[in-house]
C-alpha cells in the first residue's frame, strides 16, 4: 500500500469531514457569513430576508440553498465548519443537540435517548474500508 | 517564586453553562454531572489558587477564520463572556495576570514555542463553563485566569506532543516568575464526541478510560497519539483532548491524581474530569 498523507487519512473515517484546508478554503464565506450572526441586528436582518442576506456574501448558490434548507450535513460537505454552522441554528432557537440529531437523520427524541444509553458506539463506526473495526 | 500546585481537566459542554445558567441543575438529567464536581469544588476552596492558567479553544467566538493562532496567550487585564448568538453568559468578567502571562509568553518564545500574545480576548463557554463548574455562581471569580487558547477547530491542530511539550515549557516559565504565587494549570475540553454529520453522537468509553488511566501513568507515552486515532476512536471534536496534555506537562512527572470522575451524556458528549496534585 502506498503511505497515505495526512489528511487523506481522515477520509477512512465515516460519517466526518475534517476541516482541513481544503474545506476551509472552500467554505470562508459560508463560515464568514455564520460569524454575522453574532450580532444582533445580523440575526434580524437575516431573519427578515434570508436570501437577500445571503446575497451580501461571495457564496455559491448551492451554500446559499444549502443554508436556506438548513441542510447541515451539506453545508459541512460545501466547506461549512460546525462551530460556524451552530450560529445559524441558534439564530433559529435550536439547541446544538437538534443540529445533532437532524444532522444524524434521527427524530430528536430517539438521538437524545441514543446519548442517554450511552451514545454511538465506536465499534463499526471506525473505518469506510473495514465496517467490523 | 512561583509554582504549580495542581491540575485540573475537565469537559466544557456548553449545555453545561445553560444548565447552570437556567438554573437547571437539580433536573434529574444533570444532577449526575454536578454531583461530580462537589468534592472538587469543596477541593478548590481549600487550595485558593492565586492564578489559573486555562487551556481551552475558542468556538468561532474570538476567533473566525480571519486569523487562526495555534497558541493564543490572553494578556490583558481582564477578558469578557462572549455573545455565542444567545447572548453573552451571565459570569463574573474575567481578570487577568498580565505580569505573569507576559513573562510565561517571553518565557516560551525564547524556548521556542511561537505564541500568539492577545490583547483584547472575548472567552466562549471553553473557559467559562470550566469556572462555573469549579466555582460555582460567585459574584466575582476568586482568581486570576490567564487564558491560553488553543486551535483544534482548523486542522490541523497542534500535534499532542508540541501540547505536552509547550506544558513542559510553561512549568519552567511559572518556576522562574519571582511572586510567591500559587498556580494551577487547567486543561479542558473532551472527552470523547462527535458533533458533526452522521457520525454525531459518538461515544467511547473504553478510550476515555484508557485516556484518563494513561494521562497519570503514561503522559509522554499518551502524547504520541496521532490525530488520526484521536477523530477515529474519540469522535472530530474529541481532538480537543490533545489541550489536557498542555494541562499534563506543566505537572512533575509524579504528580498524583487524587480524583476522577465520569459520566455519559451531557448534551452530546462524555464528561471527563481529573484533578492532579504536585509533590510537595
Amino acid at each position: 500500500m502506498p503511505p497515505v498523507n495526512y489528511t487523506d487519512a481522515f477520509k477512512d473515517i465515516p460519517g466526518t469531514v475534517v476541516f482541513d484546508a481544503t474545506q476551509s478554503r472552500l467554505g470562508y464565506h459560508l463560515n464568514m457569513f455564520c460569524m454575522s450572526l453574532m450580532k444582533a441586528e445580523n440575526r434580524a436582518a437575516f431573519k427578515s430576508d434570508e436570501r437577500a442576506y445571503l446575497r451580501r456574501f461571495p457564496m455559491t448558490d448551492a451554500q446559499r440553498d444549502a443554508v436556506i434548507a438548513r441542510d447541515y450535513n451539506r453545508m459541512i460537505e460545501l466547506g461549512g465548519n460546525i462551530y460556524f454552522l451552530a450560529k445559524i441554528g441558534a439564530t433559529d432557537g435550536f439547541s446544538f443537540q437538534n443540529l445533532a440529531s437532524k444532522m444524524t437523520g434521527m427524530p430528536e427524541d430517539e438521538y437524545k435517548a441514543m446519548m442517554v444509553a450511552g451514545g454511538r458506539s465506536a465499534q463499526g463506526n471506525r473505518s469506510r474500508s473495514d465496517r467490523s473495526k | 517564586m512561583a509554582r504549580i500546585t495542581a491540575g485540573v481537566a475537565t469537559s466544557h459542554i456548553p449545555a453545561i453553562g445553560a444548565a447552570i445558567d437556567l438554573g437547571k441543575t437539580g433536573e434529574p438529567y444533570w444532577q449526575p454531572v454536578f454531583k461530580g464536581y462537589e468534592f472538587s469544588k469543596q477541593w478548590i476552596a481549600g487550595r485558593k489558587p492565586d492564578v489559573v492558567i486555562l487551556v481551552y479553544n475558542d468556538h468561532a467566538s474570538a476567533f473566525s477564520l480571519e486569523i487562526i493562532p495555534t497558541f493564543a496567550i490572553g494578556c490583558a487585564e481582564s477578558f469578557a463572556p462572549a455573545d455565542e448568538g444567545w447572548g453573552p453568559r451571565p459570569v463574573p468578567v474575567v481578570e487577568g495576570h498580565p505580569e505573569l502571562a507576559w513573562h510565561i509568553a517571553q518565557s516560551t518564545i525564547l524556548d521556542e514555542f511561537d505564541m500568539t500574545i492577545v490583547n483584547r480576548m472575548d472567552v466562549d463557554h471553553g473557559l467559562t463553563v470550566p469556572m462555573s463548574l469549579m466555582f460555582g455562581q460567585p459574584q466575582a471569580w476568586p482568581c486570576k485566569v490567564i487564558p491560553l487558547a488553543v486551535n483544534v477547530v482548523q486542522y490541523p491542530p497542534p500535534s499532542g506532543n508540541r501540547c505536552w511539550n509547550l506544558g513542559r515549557s510553561i512549568r519552567k516559565a511559572v518556576a522562574s516568575f519571582p511572586a510567591d504565587l500559587n498556580v494551577m494549570v487547567w486543561g479542558t475540553g473532551g472527552m470523547s464526541h462527535q458533533l458533526q454529520g452522521p457520525r454525531a453522537g459518538l461515544i467511547n468509553k473504553e478510550f476515555d478510560a484508557r485516556f484518563l488511566d494513561r494521562l497519570t501513568t503514561d503522559p509522554d507515552g499518551l502524547a504520541k497519539v496521532p490525530h488520526l486515532e484521536y477523530v477515529r476512536e474519540a469522535g472530530s471534536e474529541g481532538i480537543e483532548l490533545v489541550m489536557w496534555l498542555i494541562m499534563r506537562g506543566a505537572l512533575e512527572a509524579d504528580a498524583r491524581e487524587i480524583y476522577r470522575f465520569y459520566h455519559v451524556p451531557a448534551s452530546n458528549t462524555a464528561v471527563g474530569h481529573i484533578i492532579f496534585e504536585n509533590p510537595r
